[in-house]
This record gives structure tokens, C-alpha cells and sequence, in this order.
């Protein structure tokens, strides 16, 4: 059984099909990548999974379970975890309460322990505290920590978004344009640090991207979706040979 | 028969709701501020009437034109002194609410030093006749005040709709940025929503004097918030939304008085405004607007 | 480096709680010795009551992000509920004010957060405008309907209802013990409420409520648990002031009143105790001072209010918080950083 399956997913936006018959599936730890034209409705497939928007039809099912008509909130401690295209921080929190604030669910203490300040609201916070920091030096950024996360320079605010999603301990992974506004460098970086995250974490990730050396480099299929629907999937190999698929980037 | 009237003078109370609420919601629409100073610029149109009208003693026609001319230009001035800093620099919604609020608390504070705290009364601007239509008396006040509610609604339709102005408006409201990319001059076009929705509530104001004759500093807080509930009721955002709003607002305001009793009434468009919240926060024909992700 | 921070939080509560037993201890000295007359007594009282409103309020203007205009309605019905207990039970004799008095801010606080749930599930599943006209109608209708023929028997209309008090003759720091025990409360929990898991999921809804709500954040629920929160406290504070004063007056708890407890949050800046203490206490002493310009006072904190907006929206402190001993530690260490810990 796949991770996340989607079946005949659509919706509709003000009489428009945003989205229509889209079938995906991730199986465990499997790197996906979803590419096509601007406009082709990518963000609104993560928006459909995540619960903020409702689907006019069609089916989601994640770790064998339907999650549709779920909140965002539910579905994020079921195990789906995402960023954003446009990075939405919690600009003014440090880095760390960032982090912090997606491991909230895992802490264990009750609003009357943390206001009276009992002994297992120190306890719980000081695990978390270090699992956080833990988190910060795999991937070089602990002396950030302390930091307001509006003033990280732009690549590690993208990469604090996806500690942040990561800190919460998801299954699935979505990562909308991880490397948008990066240069070269800072991509090659990236690619190291998304196979990382599948080798440590053990999760599965669903990315959007429009830097085919990234997608092609580190996916291990790809779904392409144009118009809001389906036109290919498979390997980066049949994608790169695909007829469809150049042309819909062409535009033919 | 005394249940047509009560309706009627429902509508005629509504007429003014429905003026108010229109600008509410026009300025909403298009910089999704609640202008809570609103509601005092009715107070501001009323002590215009006073000025001229009752300290200068000068003739009615010029009483009638200078709250039109007084709230339109304060409305601009406030645009221009209080929010326009705050909208081009992308503020916080909440620092815009508060410069909102602090623009209606100094209103009400200048004209209370201007002109005291209490009650001032006047007679009414256009005669009080009463009609008797087929066995049902109607004040003169009430007639005007529903006639002249739908003139302006047409009005304010047809300056929409119809002109290039309107078009503007109406492009700046659904995206600004791109209606700045497209040439047109987007901080005009605010300030002419402020000026014209604020000219509305002039009207308003001339109607309110004509029917219930006394002004006071206050008087704009709860008029502005029922205005803001009919708004609401309409579906903020949508002109003829905040025409049926006002009315039935002021209908069903009216049958309370009328029917159940006067101490509850205020009580009454509250739980209406918490209802209308839960069951359909787009109100009756609004749209419901997605935040993009 | 874990150990040492410890510590240095150890003596930072330590410190912290001295300095309040001795304000605490002094302000009490001062006022049942009657070195405090009576009319500044009551202006300390004041303070606290205002305190504690200003920093309430600052869990859902500052920590939240949303507007509340109808802090002093959640006031007034605190103060109706708990007044009409005490003069049940104190007049029949059964309990003594100083038993009767703190189960009263209980049962004021319950009522004023039962109505801030009614308001607030609505209002808080929309955008935060409709919380702000939503608290603001709430406000003035509660006012409206405290002068209600049909309400008599429990506000005495606009007559204003008597309240019992703390005899002055006897025991003239009983009510001041009592504010300030519960100011000092109000400002704990308010810190240590905003440093846990729960602040800072209220937190992450005020820097970004759709990324807070996919990192697991409840947001309808921390939304509804922080504004339930701060009703609790005005209603509390509510009881306080009934008791301080011996008569509800429902004027006394208009729009104004609502406005002046947000311009106390405002100017101290949003997010801050420390700032929402330091204002609220000089917006209460200033009037004091500068008695003729009660009549500009509005006006000129309308026009105080525009200008922060305009010019610098983040208010005095911005979302730092500053503390004597920190502030020690900061003169004594030269770089101490403690002196201005980030919120959260």
C-alpha cells in the first residue's frame, strides 16, 4: 500500500477546474517530483493535501487512511508536513521557538503546568529545547538559534522551513519551490540536503520545482501536470523523452 | 394595517442603515479596512446641518448641500492624513484597525469640546406631514427616506458600472497590484472610494436630522456599528448587499420595538450580526474570499 | 553552558520575586500607616486594577494579534456578577468579605469568559476584523442593556449599584493587598503562559495563522483559549474595581474605557508585559497629576494612538520585555544579554 494515494482528485475555483482527475501515489521514502508550467494548478495539489482547500471530488488517502475534510492541523499530526513557495516563517519567533512551535504537539505538559511552572513543563521543554537544537546542527545552523528568523539571509530561512516541517515529524514531506531564488551553488547544496533528510528521516517527499537539474538530479519519479491535469509520469529518463511533456514546456 | 405601517417605518429607518453601509462596504471592498470612523462621519454631517442651518441660520437648500461637501472632504482628509501611510507601506491589518479606531475616538472627542457633550435638537428639515395612504399613515420623513436611499443606490450603481471611474474602482477592489501594472492610479482611486462613501453617509446624515432631529458627538457609534451589522448581513464588499442589509435591519429593528419591546432592540441586531457569523459570514450576497497560499 | 542558563533563570524568578515582595511590602506599609492618603491609596489600587486589564489585554492584542474593543464590557458583567454575590453573602452574614471577596473575582472572571466564548466562536473562525467590531458591539450593548428596566434587579439600571467594601477606618490596605497579590498573579501567568507550548502556538498564529495551522497549531482553539483567557482576567479585574470603588456605574465602563486599556497595550507595544505594565501605570498616575486636561485627554491620546500607528506601530518597548533585575544584570555585566529577552 502506497504512503499517499490520490484518486481522481479535482476541484473547482468560481466555475473554473483548477485541478481535474489527478491520480498520484508516494510509496515510503520515495523522492517525487511534480513539475509543470506556471499556472498548472502544482501548488493547489499541496494545498489539497494539506486540508486548506476542500476538493470538489475525488479521494485521498494517506497511511491507508482518507484524510479529506480533515483540517490542517489534523492532517500536519497525521504525518504530512509542508513549506511554502512564498516562505511563511514565523518572522518574528527565533529560529529555535520556530522550531519549537512544530514540536508543540509532541510536548507533554498542560497549560496550568506551564503557567504554574511545574516540574514536567522544565523537563518537557528542556528535551524539546535539545531535540530542536539537535535538529539545527545537523544541518549546520545552530548558532542561529537564538536569531529572529526574519533576519536569516534567504537560504536558510528556506531551509528553516523545512526543519520546521521536519520537526514535526512527518511521514510525507511537500516542499513547494525549495530552491527557487537560490543560485547554482546553494542549489547543489540543497540536492545534498533533500537526500539527507530521506536518509535520516526515513520520510517520504513530494516536491514542486522548476529547476529540472534539481528535479532530475534528485527525484526518483516524476509526475508533470499541465492545465490542471495529468500529462505524464515516470522516470526523469521517460520524462526528459516524453512528446507531452516538451511540449507543454514549449508551448506547442 | 399598524403592521404595514411598522414595516414602512422600518424601510424608513433601514434607508438610513443602508446609506451608512454603503460606504462601510465600498471601503472595505477595496482595501479591506473596517473604517470604523465611518459611523462619525455621519455625526460630522449632522453638526454641518447644525452649523448652517440652526448658528448661521442660512437657507435650507445650503444645509442640505454642506454635510454632502463637509463629510466628503473629511473623508478624503482622513484618507489622506491617516491611512494612506499605512497602505502603501503594506501595514499590519491591526495597526490599520487601531489608526481606524483612533481617528473615530479624536472625531468624537473634537466636536464634544467643539460643540459639549449633550444632545442638540433641531426641527425637522423638510415639514413633518403625515400621508394617509389606503387607511395607513406615513411620515413625509420615511417616504423620503426610502425614495432617496434608492436614487442613491442606483446612482452609486450606475457610477460603478458604468464609468470609467467605477471600472477603476472596481479593478483596484479584486487586485490592486494589477490594476496599478495596468495604469491606473490606485491611491486616487482610494481616496475617491473614501470621498464618495463618505458623501453617502452625508446623505445619511441629512435623512437621520429630517427624522429624528438631534445630534450628538456619540451619535455615530452605535448608528456606524448597526450600519457595519446590516453590512454585514448584505455580504461586506457588495453594493446592493448593503442595501438589503440596511432595510431589513431596519425592518426587523422596527418589529422588535414595535412587537417585543424597545430595551432589547440594540441586543436583537447583535445576536443578529453572531448569527449571521456562524451561518453564512459571507452574508446573504457576498462572496467568499480565500486567502492564497 | 545548558547548566549555567539554568542557573541564571533560577536567579532571574528568584530575583524577580524579591523585588515584588518588597514593592508589595513597602506599598502596604505605606498605605495601612496612612503615610499614603486616602485618595492616593486608591489611585495605587488603580494602578493594579489597570495593570492587570493592560496586560489581559495584552494576550490577545499583543500575543494573539487581534483587536479586542470591548475589554471594559467583559468588566462590567465580572463586576455585576461578582458584586451581586458578595451582597448576597456578606449582607445575610454567612461570609465575611475577605473570604467572600476572592471566590467573587472567581465567579466574575467565569461569567465574563462564559460570554467571551459566545462572542468569540463566532467572531474568531473570521478574519480578526469581525473580533474587533464583534467585542466592540458587545461592549456597548452590555452597557445599554445594564440601564434595562427588565435587568434591575441585578444592575440597578443607571442608578448604579452599591457594592460592599473593605471598611477604610479599619483595614485601609486590604483591598490594596488584594490587587496587587492578583496584579502580580495576572503578570506570572501572563509570562509564563506566553513562554510554553501553548504561547507560542497563540504566538505562531499572530506571525502567520495558515503556516501555524499546518505545523499541527489548533488555531480555532488557541485563538479561542487565548481571548477566553483575557475575558477571564477583565472579568476578575472587574470584580476588583466594584469592590474598590462601592458602586457600578455602567458609564464607567463605555467604549472609552475599552479604548484607554488598548492605548495602555498599544503604547507600551504589543507583545510586551513589561511595556503594557510601565504604560498602564503612567497612563493611570498622569491624569492624576494633570487634572485639567481631563478634557483633552481623549483627544489627545486619539491623536497619541494615530501617531504610533503611523510612525512607529511596534509602541514603546516593540515585543521586548525588560525587568529590574535584568536590567541589573545589564548595568553589572555591561553585555548582558538577558536584560532584553526576545519574546517567546
Amino acid at each position: 500500500m502506497a504512503l499517499l494515494e490520490t484518486k481522481d482528485l479535482g476541484v473547482i475555483f468560481g466555475g473554473l477546474k483548477a485541478l481535474d482527475d489527478v491520480y498520484l501515489k508516494v510509496e515510503e521514502k520515495e523522492i517525487v517530483g511534480l513539475i509543470g508550467p506556471n499556472g498548472a494548478g502544482k501548488t493547489t495539489v499541496f494545498n489539497l493535501l494539506t486540508g486548506v482547500y476542500a476538493p470538489t471530488k475525488g479521494a485521498i488517502r494517506f497511511n491507508g487512511q482518507s484524510i479529506i475534510g480533515k483540517k490542517p492541523y489534523q492532517i500536519n499530526r497525521l504525518g504530512i508536513a509542508r513549506t511554502f513557495q512564498n516562505i511563511r516563517l514565523f518572522k518574528h519567533l527565533s529560529v529555535l521557538d520556530n522550531i519549537k512551535v512544530a514540536m508543540n504537539q509532541h510536548m507533554k505538559y498542560t497549560v496550568v503546568e506551564a503557567m504554574l511552572r511545574l516540574p514536567r513543563y522544565w523537563k518537557e521543554e528542556a528535551r524539546v529545547a535539545e531535540k530542536a537544537r539537535e535538529l539545527l546542527r545537523i544541518f549546520d545552523m545552530e548558532d542561529t538559534a537564538e536569531q529572529m528568523a526574519a533576519n536569516l539571509p534567504y537560504g536558510q530561512q528556506r531551509k528553516l522551513e523545512i526543519l520546521r516541517a521536519l520537526a514535526s515529524h512527518p511521514k510525507l514531506l511537500l516542499l513547494d519551490e525549495p530552491a527557487a531564488g537560490m543560485n547554482p551553488t546553494e542549489t547543489r547544496e540543497l540536492m545534498e540536503t533533500i537526500r539527507r533528510i530521506r536518509e535520516m528521516f526515513g520520510v517520504a517527499i513530494l516536491l514542486i520545482e522548476h529547476d529540472m537539474n534539481l528535479v532530475m538530479g534528485v527525484c526518483e519519479r516524476i509526475y508533470v501536470l499541465d492545465y490542471g491535469t495529468l500529462i505524464a509520469d515516470g522516470t526523469p529518463e521517460e520524462i526528459r523523452s516524453n512528446e507531452k511533456v516538451i511540449k507543454a514546456y514549449l508551448g506547442g | 394595517m399598524d403592521f404595514i405601517t411598522q414595516l414602512l417605518n422600518g424601510l424608513g429607518l433601514g434607508s438610513i442603515y443602508a446609506l451608512i453601509a454603503l460606504g462601510y462596504s465600498m471601503v472595505y471592498g477595496i482595501v479591506q479596512l473596517i473604517n470604523f470612523a465611518h459611523g462619525d462621519i455621519i455625526m460630522v454631517g449632522g453638526y454641518a446641518i447644525y452649523v448652517v442651518l440652526v448658528m448661521a441660520g442660512m437657507p435650507l437648500w445650503l444645509a442640505v448641500l454642506a454635510p454632502l461637501v463637509v463629510c466628503g472632504l473629511a473623508g478624503m482628509l482622513i484618507e489622506r492624513l491617516a491611512y494612506q501611510r499605512l497602505l502603501t507601506h503594506n501595514a499590519e491589518r491591526i495597526s490599520l484597525l487601531i489608526t481606524a479606531l483612533g481617528v473615530s475616538i479624536f472625531l468624537q472627542n473634537l466636536f464634544m469640546i467643539l460643540f459639549g457633550s449633550e444632545t442638540k435638537t433641531m426641527s425637522p428639515l423638510f415639514g413633518s406631514d403625515s400621508f394617509a395612504l389606503g387607511g395607513l399613515s406615513v411620515t413625509s420623513a420615511t417616504l423620503i427616506n426610502i425614495v432617496v436611499s434608492v436614487v442613491m443606490m442606483v446612482m452609486l450603481q450606475l457610477l460603478v458600472n458604468k464609468t470609467k471611474i467605477g471600472k477603476a474602482m472596481q479593478a483596484t477592489s479584486e487586485d490592486a497590484g494589477a490594476a496599478k501594472l495596468m495604469g491606473i492610479n490606485t491611491k486616487r482611486i482610494i481616496l475617491l472610494t473614501f470621498a464618495v462613501g463618505s458623501i453617502l453617509a452625508g446623505v445619511g446624515a441629512v435623512l437621520y436630522i429630517n427624522t429624528y432631529q438631534q445630534i450628538r458627538p456619540t451619535m455615530g457609534n452605535l448608528l456606524g456599528l448597526k450600519a457595519f451589522v446590516a453590512a454585514v448581513l448584505g455580504g461586506i464588499g457588495s453594493i446592493p448587499g448593503a442595501m438589503l442589509g440596511g432595510y431589513l435591519l431596519g425592518v426587523l429593528e422596527q418589529l422588535t420595538k414595535a412587537y417585543i419591546t424597545s430595551e432589547v432592540t440594540d441586543a436583537v441586531v447583535f445576536a443578529i450580526l453572531i448569527v449571521v457569523l456562524l451561518v453564512r459570514p459571507a452574508g446573504l450576497m457576498g462572496k467568499n474570499r480565500k486567502e492564497k497560499v | 553552558m545548558a547548566s549555567r542558563l539554568k542557573k541564571k533563570t533560577g536567579v532571574f524568578y528568584l530575583a524577580n520575586a524579591l523585588l515584588t515582595i518588597v514593592l508589595f511590602a513597602v506599598l502596604l506599609v505605606l498605605i495601612s500607616g496612612r503615610t499614603l492618603n486616602n485618595y492616593w491609596s486608591g489611585v495605587v489600587v488603580l494602578v493594579c486594577i489597570n495593570v492587570i486589564l493592560a496586560v489581559s489585554l495584552n494576550l490577545v492584542t499583543g500575543i494573539l494579534g487581534q483587536l479586542v474593543l470591548g475589554h471594559a464590557g467583559f468588566m462590567l458583567v465580572g463586576a455585576y456578577a461578582a458584586a451581586n454575590f458578595t451582597r448576597a453573602v456578606v449582607e445575610n452574614g454567612s461570609l465575611s468579605l475577605y473570604v467572600a471577596l476572592p471566590i467573587a473575582m472567581v465567579i466574575g472572571g467565569l461569567v465574563a469568559a462564559a460570554f467571551g466564548i459566545v462572542i468569540g466562536i463566532p467572531a474568531l473562525r473570521l478574519r480578526g476584523d469581525y473580533l474587533a467590531i464583534l467585542t466592540l458591539g458587545f461592549g456597548e450593548i452590555i452597557r445599554v442593556m445594564a440601564n434595562a428596566e427588565s435587568l434591575r434587579p441585578i444592575t440597578n439600571g443607571a442608578m448604579g449599584l452599591s457594592v460592599e467594601t473593605f471598611s477604610n477606618r479599619t483595614d485601609p490596605g486590604a483591598m490594596f493587598a488584594f490587587a496587587f497579590v492578583v496584579m502580580a498573579a495576572v503578570i506570572f501567568i501572563s509570562y509564563t503562559f506566553g513562554r510554553s507550548r501553548h504561547g507560542r502556538s497563540v504566538l505562531s498564529i499572530r506571525e502567520d495563522e495558515i503556516a501555524a495551522e499546518s505545523m499541527g497549531v489548533n488555531t480555532v482553539y488557541y485563538k479561542l483559549f487565548a481571548f477566553v483567557l483575557a475575558a477571564f482576567i477583565a472579568g476578575v479585574a472587574g470584580a476588583l474595581y466594584a469592590h474598590h470603588i462601592g458602586m457600578i456605574d455602567p458609564s464607567k465602563f463605555d467604549f472609552n474605557r475599552s479604548v484607554e486599556i488598548l492605548i495602555m497595550v498599544v503604547l507600551g507595544g504589543m507583545g510586551s508585559i513589561s511595556g503594557s505594565v510601565i504604560s498602564a501605570t503612567v497612563l493611570t498616575i498622569l491624569p492624576e497629576v494633570l487634572r485639567g486636561f481631563a478634557d483633552y485627554r481623549m483627544l489627545l491620546y486619539s491623536v497619541i494612538l494615530i501617531c504610533v500607528m503611523l510612525f512607529r506601530p511596534s509602541g514603546l518597548l516593540g515585543r521586548y520585555e525588560i525587568s529590574l533585575p535584568g536590567l541589573a544584570d545589564k548595568l553589572l555585566h555591561r553585555k548582558g544579554k538577558a536584560a532584553k529577552t526576545e519574546e517567546g
